[in-house]
């Protein structure tokens, strides 16, 4: 076998994944090395806040130490790798034709082999630029913010894991393995929102995330059997680059589903598995609980890679969904007025439940629902390369927000401490009354915006990064990144409703992103308002502050440099024929799009520029900041202040919409309680119990009964038998010894007889004594 | 059979001998067993002289009374009991009688009777007047075509029981 | 001469006395005698058979003394045995050597 040339970028993008996949067997087999302690034993000061009467493992100092750098080391190797790649990638001219590819075969199946590989198409590049950068940035983030947990070195592995999957995923050259990555993911989804495992809600959360995505996971699964079945290939090349599979799959119709065609209905089940993924409506129940993991988990789990893979995995299959139909001139297929219909409908309803959360981190899991709405209608609508630039500017900026929020509530606990010891040096001063620290009457919440405010003061580089992300999530016009994408989204839809009045999915696609982006202004503004401007509502928010060192560098850092990705990232995209800017960034082309395009077969064309969306847009975006603004900015809430919010709405809106619209509650009657009853009593108590326990008592006691009476059997027949024949003979021995006298005259008269009765013998029979006697 | 001196000379000494016989089996006093013992090896002897076998009546005399009854003698002398009223029949001696005379009658008329008995060829039968002397005894003891080598052995036997019996009876003291 | 068979009448007799005596009597002398009656009634036969039947081949005779030698090498050795028995047992009632006895 040749030595593997490593340095060929066909090759290259194999080891891309290694280095995350590696760190994570490390630091599990060798550096993690823990011993457990109870939460009450003095390293902990004598009680541990978040392990309340359990053992807690606490890593060493050096394994904590070596699995940090390992677990870095991994993501780093995939960065530098991963840039690698993307430089010989854009140094190649035409790169879509042609591609960076190489596979192996996997499963040889008879006349053909089922091939596993990589592929590295501009798709590809575009995440690879972003999916290494934002996961080594909540890497070194969680240097920081984890510094005080105790399992600290379990959460690298697991991130490591986390990451190596997300690459797997982007290089996949097949459905196959993409599917691989995606499945691994949501166990590490699992296992990372259940971090903190003794928290009841938060292994409720981690369960309920890993189930909701499951049973969308399954209807996925199913589309790629079915796929598979009509085209013994799952190959990205061979399946979407391809026109003849691509228009035999159109031409057949579905089975079962009348009126579909297979492609359709892959699509379909392709769909829902995103649906699931990227925590669309109805499935979108497990993101907001999600939260209930560490904040490093939130950015990376919402915004560098789970939920982007769902979209990711949509614009790899795109021409799928749209094969049969031709978006670009406003035809579209049910599988893409579904995403249309499904994302629209997503970004309008979770914006709506954004703007009545206290919970920081609970605003923007819905807004990511949201924005994931957004890429989903754009997908939807054919605008596929708006949607893959708005997923790569989300995610720059929603990983910025997940974790300046992170910062702020590190930042709020460290004011609870602060005052905890205040209040104990009271306490101690006079009485003894509470030796515990927890003597608050109701429990603080860290993460309560109601609880924040004026953290501007305190905490200024969270404070003017948070900011940044959340301008640019809202959309500030021309100089945020935010602006830029959904620009382009925007006027896709414009374009396809009213330009060329196709209407139908596009226009609605059109007004519901337009109000979503006007709540999303306005409930980012709020958010903002309530965390950092005004004055501090409460005591902790007063000392809040993430303190010098080491943790508050490492925290604050990839904070600084998303802020400019945040900003930056969006001007790769600007339409050529954009005032201006266009001029200055996109001379000859939109180099995103331009880059992007070749990744399909058909290249999709640009639109000259209109002016309709972008004012919407804008509008929309400035209206909501402005709203956001009057409310919360210009009258910060004083401490104690109801949200005004409330009133606006009436209480009884605002309750449903805090409430989520009681979806969960509807989801838990109508499927979690039917199926825990039936796991109770069907499955454990009838099948389980009743009938297999009871079939094997029964043969239990058939044999028990069979032994007992082999058991008599062999007592009575074969050992009576056995000691009967000893006993007979040990009886003729005992008869026939007495024959043994000892005397000797007794044995010669016996001889005597016995000689006799031989003469006697011979005589009858010779007939001797016969001629004597007559 | 005829009546004549010779019938008669036999009977006289086969009464002798069976007559001995029987005494000395059922004798309670063993020296007076061994002296019916005497008896009847005397009346043997008469038997072999009118055997024609003069030779061996001296040497039964000599030896079977002269030498083994004397010691038989000396034996029961030896090995008296203090307790002389013993019985001197064994649990079996009823059996041994019913045996003794069913071997008896046997002999006779299994053996005897049909072959050499009154009514056979063999009856007629009448030892030959002459008849081999002492002399031919003699020479057939050291004839070396006869029983020397017979002769040698028996009185090597003769040697051997006689450092037997001594190392056996000896006093070990 | 006296037919053969009657001396073949009593040499069985005398033969059948002795085995009597074998077999009942209790003291081991006495069945040392009855032995010695047993072999002569052998010789008697012997000689007789000799005497009717082949008077000049002399092996009858010289078995007939061959039978005195060992009846007398047989008497000897036994009365020694006798004596042995009798000095350790201070008896010569045969019925209480049982050793062999089971």
């Amino acid at each position: 076998m040749n030595f593997i040339d490593f340095t060929d970028p066909n090759v290259m993008p194999w080891l891309i994944p290694v280095g995350p996949l590696l760190a994570f067997f490390i630091i599990t087999l060798v550096t993690n090395r823990s011993k457990l302690i109870p939460a009450t034993s003095p390293e902990y000061g004598g009680h541990h806040p978040d392990y309340d009467g359990m053992l807690v493992p606490v890593v060493n100092d050096w394994g904590r130490v070596a699995s940090i750098l390992v677990g870095l080391a991994g993501i780093l190797v995939a960065w530098i790798i991963s840039l690698n790649v993307v430089g010989q990638a854009l140094a190649t001219p035409h790169f879509g034709e042609q591609v960076f590819a190489s596979s192996i075969v996997w499963l040889d199946t008879g006349l053909t082999a089922f091939r596993m590989g990589v592929l590295v198409d501009p798709l590809t590049t575009i995440m690879l630029i972003m999916v290494p950068l934002a996961c080594t940035m909540i890497f070194i983030y969680s240097i920081g913010y984890m510094a005080h947990d105790p399992r600290q070195a379990r959460f690298f592995s697991l991130i490591s894991l986390f990451a190596g999957a997300m690459l797997t995923l982007v290089v996949a050259d097949n459905l196959l393995l993409l599917f691989v990555g995606w499945e691994v993911m949501g166990l590490c989804s699992y296992m990372l929102i259940g971090f903190w495992f003794e928290k009841e809600s938060a292994y409720k959360a981690a369960i309920k995330a890993f189930m909701t995505t499951r049973v969308a996971d399954v209807v996925m699964l199913l589309g790629i059997v079915y796929l598979y079945s009509l085209t013994g290939t799952l190959s990205f090349r061979e399946i979407v680059y391809n026109e003849a599979v691509l228009a035999e799959l159109a031409a057949t119709p579905a089975l079962l589903i009348g009126g579909l065609s297979a492609a359709s209905l892959i699509g379909i089940f392709l769909i829902v598995g995103t649906i699931g993924k990227s925590a669309q409506f109805p499935l979108h129940v497990w993101l907001p609980d999600a939260m209930e993991g560490p904040t490093p988990v939130s950015a990376m789990i919402h915004a560098a890679a789970m939920v982007s893979a769902g979209i990711y995995a949509i614009i790899r299959m795109f021409p799928l969904f749209a094969a049969g139909a031709d978006p670009s001139h406003g035809v579209l297929t049910p599988p893409l007025v579904m995403m249309a219909l499904v994302g629209a409908f997503t970004a309008l309803f979770a914006a709506t439940m954004a703007v009545a959360q206290y919970d920081v981190k609970r605003v923007l899991a819905y807004s990511t629902i949201s924005q994931l709405g957004f890429m989903m209608a754009a997908l939807g609508i054919g605008a596929y390369v708006a949607a893959a630039f708005h997923l790569i500017t989300h995610a720059f900026f929603k990983a910025l927000l997940f974790m300046a929020s992170g910062s702020v509530i590190h930042g709020m606990e460290h004011g609870e401490h602060h005052v905890h010891e205040h209040a104990h040096a009271h306490d101690h001063a006079g009485e003894d009354e509470h030796g515990e620290s927890h003597a608050h009457a109701s429990h603080f919440d860290p993460q309560d915006m109601r609880n924040m405010g004026g953290l501007r003061k305190t905490m200024p580089v969270t404070f003017w990064t948070f900011l940044i992300g959340g301008l640019s999530l809202a959309g500030l016009p021309l100089v945020t990144a935010g602006f830029w994408s959904k620009d382009e989204i925007l006027a896709e839809a414009f374009y396809g409703g009213f330009t060329r009045n196709y209407l139908g999915a596009h226009a609605i696609v059109f007004i519901a992103l337009v109000l979503a982006a006007t709540l999303t202004a306005f409930y980012t503004m709020r958010q903002l308002g309530l965390t950092f401007w005004g004055e501090a509502r409460t005591e902790e928010a007063r000392h809040a502050s993430l303190g010098r060192g080491i943790v508050s560098v490492t925290m604050t850092l990839p904070l600084i440099v998303l802020a400019v990705f945040a900003v930056a990232a969006g001007y790769v995209g600007v339409p050529s024929d954009f005032p201006i800017f266009g001029a200055i960034f996109s001379p000859e082309h939109n180099p995103f799009h331009h880059f992007l395009g070749p990744t399909l077969l058909e290249p999709p064309g640009t639109h000259s520029f209109n002016w309709i969306p972008v004012l919407f847009g804008s509008a929309a975006a400035l209206g909501g900041i402005a709203l956001g603004w009057y409310m919360y900015w210009r009258k910060p809430l004083q401490a104690g202040e109801p949200d005004p919010l409330v009133n606006i709405l009436s209480p009884a809106v605002f309750q449903t919409l805090h409430n989520r619209y009681y979806i969960d509650e509807l989801y838990g009657r109508v499927f979690i309680r039917p199926a825990q009853w039936f796991a109770n009593r069907v499955a454990s108590e009838f099948i389980d119990r009743g009938v297999i326990d009871g079939i094997l008592h029964l043969i239990g006691r058939v044999f028990t009964w069979i032994g007992d009476l082999l058991k008599v059997l062999n007592q009575w027949l074969i050992d009576g038998f056995g000691d009967g024949v000893a006993e007979l003979i040990e009886a003729f021995g005992y008869w026939f010894r007495r024959l043994q006298t000892g005397q000797v005259q007794q044995y010669i008269l016996l001889a005597t007889v016995a000689a006799i009765l031989i003469g006697l013998i011979f005589a009858v029979s010779t007939g001797i004594l016969q001629a004597a006697g007559g | 059979m005829e009546f004549n001196i010779h019938s008669i000379v036999f009977l006289i000494f086969s009464v002798i001998t069976l007559g001995g016989g029987l005494g000395t089996v059922t004798s309670r006093n063993l020296i007076h067993g061994a002296v019916y013992l005497i008896v009847s090896l005397f009346g043997v002897a008469g038997l072999f002289i009118l055997l024609s076998a003069p030779f061996l009546a001296a040497i039964q005399v000599l030896v079977y009374i002269g030498a083994i009854a004397i010691l038989i003698i000396f034996a029961v002398m030896l090995t008296r009991s203090m307790t002389r009223m013993t019985e001197i029949y064994n649990r079996q001696w009823s059996l041994s009688l019913v045996v003794s005379a069913l071997l008896f009658v046997l002999l006779l008329v299994g053996i005897i009777l049909p072959v050499w008995g009154p009514g056979t060829a063999n009856a007629a039968l009448q030892p030959s007047e002459l008849v081999a002397t002492t002399v031919d005894l003699g020479v057939a003891f050291v004839d070396g075509n006869q029983f020397v080598l017979p002769f040698e052995v028996a009185s090597l036997l003769l040697t051997a029981a006689m450092i037997g019996a001594i190392v056996i009876a000896r006093d070990r003291d | 001469m006296v037919p053969l068979w009657m001396y073949l009448f009593v040499a069985a007799a005398l033969f059948c006395i002795g085995a009597y005596g074998v077999f009942a009597r209790r003291n081991a002398v006495a069945i040392l005698m009855g032995i010695e009656l047993m072999l002569n009634a052998v010789n008697i036969n012997l000689v007789a058979f000799w005497r009717y039947q082949t008077p000049f081949v002399m092996s009858g005779q010289v078995f007939a003394a061959f039978v005195f030698v060992v009846a007398a090498a047989e008497a000897a050795v036994g009365l020694a045995i006798i004596i042995s028995i009798y000095r350790n047992r201070r008896s010569v009632i045969v019925e209480d050597v049982d050793l062999l006895k089971w």
